[in-house]
């Protein structure tokens, strides 16, 4: 089902890009240019090897400001996850029920560089901690390509 | 010499309590805190005149427009802790030091609310100029390079986090949504014998699980309310405490903080330890307090716990230390948190889940009649009292006050 609104398209189970530009900075870009090629890239610290997001310039572990971006394979695990029911927004009534989740990445440390997203196609049922889940990046616009994720199924694998 | 004992909460008052926006427009925030203010003043015996100080948090509201209104003739301390409700009970510990140091005699602390324009729980939504981001709007102002990794993942608030939390809580120590329900139910039931509580009538198991979800695993009755109004406290010196109208109510101890990774609001951020990230991120506050004030929770006879969301004060009765960590959910499940019977009376006074959602001063001001003794829900006793702050942002806080 689909509708529109003030904030676009409205799909139930997604939540729509209500941010449309990433007002990046020199330690942000990166990540939205390869974002828009749907790449996965996550700034690490080249003295110590700790991943961050969001990509602040200076390593917390060891306040280094020497980063190299690396690319990840874009596969998860679900840290944490919540069902929203409520729709914050009256134009959010046709997204609700939709699922966010804190995201640990694959091949770095997990805390420090968790990823806050929407993940769709997906029952509420479907979804647990620990549950598998891989990136998608829906294009916006030339600047902005919003991070999601779908569950890893079984036929995937 | 700290800051233990130097100084004491002398006055405290309150307006008229209102559902969401229902103080608009016969009320402003200005009317509201010069309200509260001028009652707390008189609770205590002090006039405007005596007001030389503000200790304020989150920016609560500006000073120097309050001290215009009011006509406080001179202005000697103005400070805010930064963060959001948090540091509630710990602005009381900024009265104090600020009076312990010299600094100030007669410090107001006061929040006031009126959300008719504004509401604080859809933080990432305003809804009062159509559907416009609040954050990541450079319309708005707001263009920070960080929104964009949160702002399109629909966690658009504190009770989004909160339920993140939650859950994970739920996971790693197998706490239950029947631990949450007991947190509901047995704060409405201290709310329905007050005349000012906005919510009064009972609730029940049955009730709680009835309630709709608003974002899972936690429903309706897990959240705070929405409120309008406003409570004040006066602090002075110990030593001029004697001589006001009621007897002193010292402050014991006080802290606020937090990890340092807690972050910004935290629906945006959740990127700190495992044991932090499954917290109140009180623990830290906590240990401080307790050590200034030299005592232990122990010692605490009734705990007014900042309660935006269940769930977190089942994770402050654990960073607070009156279980042990994990162990919030059996706690509460015994009969731990309930007035008259239990080992620790949580928010005898309804709290913000049943009274009234003033972002932590309505705790203050339960603290503070619980120690005169003049309680509606009165713990047989009472002489130690703890105050925490929220758990969104940092700060977090903690208040000791004792009679
Ligand atoms: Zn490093």
């Amino acid at each position: 089902m689909t509708a529109t609104s003030s904030f676009g398209e409205i799909r139930k189970g997604v939540f729509p890009s209500m941010q449309k530009h990433t007002f990046a900075d020199p330690t942000t870009q990166p990540f939205w240019d390869a974002a828009r090629v749907g790449r996965l890239i996550v700034p690490c610290c080249t003295r110590c090897g700790t991943f961050r997001l969001p990509p602040y310039p200076i390593c917390y572990a060891c306040q280094s400001f020497d980063l190299e971006w690396v690319e990840l394979t874009g596969l998860g695990t679900v840290y944490s996850y919540t069902v929203v029911h409520h729709p914050l927004h009256p134009d959010l009534v046709d997204a609700v029920p939709y699922l966010s989740a804190i995201v640990e990445l694959d091949g770095t440390q997990g805390e420090g560089a968790r990823m806050l997203a929407n993940v769709i196609d997906c029952e509420p049922g479907e979804i647990s901690i620990g549950s598998r889940v891989r990136i998608i990046f829906e294009h916006v616009n030339d600047d902005m390509s919003t991070p999601r994720f779908r569950l890893v199924r079984g036929d995937e694998k | 010499m700290s800051m233990k004992d130097q100084a004491a909460v002398v006055g405290v008052g309150a307006t008229e309590y209102y559902r969401r926006g229902q103080s608009y427009p016969t009320e402003s925030e200005l009317s509201l805190v010069c309200k509260a203010i001028l009652a707390a003043l008189d609770d205590a015996g002090l006039k405007v005149q005596d007001i030389d100080g503000f200790a304020l948090y989150a920016s609560s509201f500006e000073p120097a427009e309050v001290a215009a209104a009011l006509g406080v003739p001179e202005v000697r301390y103005t400070a805010t802790t930064t963060g959001g409700g948090g540091a509630s009970g710990a602005s009381i510990g900024l009265a104090a030091s600020a009076i312990h140091a010299g600094m100030a005699t007669c410090v107001v602390t006061a929040y006031p609310v009126q959300q008719a324009k504004r509401r604080y729980g859809g933080s990432a939504v305003a809804t009062d100029n159509g559907a416009q981001l609040t954050y990541g709007n450079a319309a708005l102002g707001i263009s920070s390079p960080y929104t964009g990794f949160s702002s399109n993942s629909g966690l658009l608030g504190p009770g989004h986090a909160a339920a993140l939390i939650a859950q994970r809580h739920m996971y790693k120590y197998g706490t239950t949504r029947e631990h949450f329900a007991e947190i509901a139910i047995s704060t409405r039931d201290n709310a329905s014998r007050r005349p000012k509580a906005l919510k009064k009538s009972p609730l029940t198991l049955d009730d709680y699980f009835n309630a709709r979800m608003i974002a899972e695993p936690l429903c309706l009755l897990d959240f705070t309310l929405e409120t309008d109004g406003c409570v004040a406290a006066i602090t002075v010196s110990a030593e001029r405490a004697k001589d006001l109208r009621h007897p002193p109510v010292y402050v014991m101890g006080s802290a606020h903080g937090g990890p340092g990774r807690t972050g910004p609001l935290n629906w945006k951020w959740l990127q700190m330890a495992e044991d932090d990230l499954v917290s109140s991120g009180s623990r830290y506050p906590a240990k401080r307090m307790y050590e200034m004030a030299g005592v232990g929770p122990e010692d605490v006879d009734v705990a007014l716990i900042y309660d935006n969301f269940a769930p977190m004060v089942l994770m402050q009765l654990e960073d607070f230390g009156f279980c042990p960590k994990g162990e919030g959910g059996p706690f509460v499940a015994d009969g731990n948190i309930r007035w008259k019977t239990g080992s620790i009376p949580v928010n005898t006074h309804g709290g913000n889940l049943s009274e009234a959602y003033l972002l932590g001063m309505s705790h203050i001001m339960e603290a503070v009649e619980q120690l005169r003794g003049t309680a509606v829900n009165q713990v047989d006793g009472a002489e130690i009292a703890l105050v925490t702050g929220g758990t969104s942002l940092l700060p977090m806080g903690g208040t000791l006050l004792r009679k």
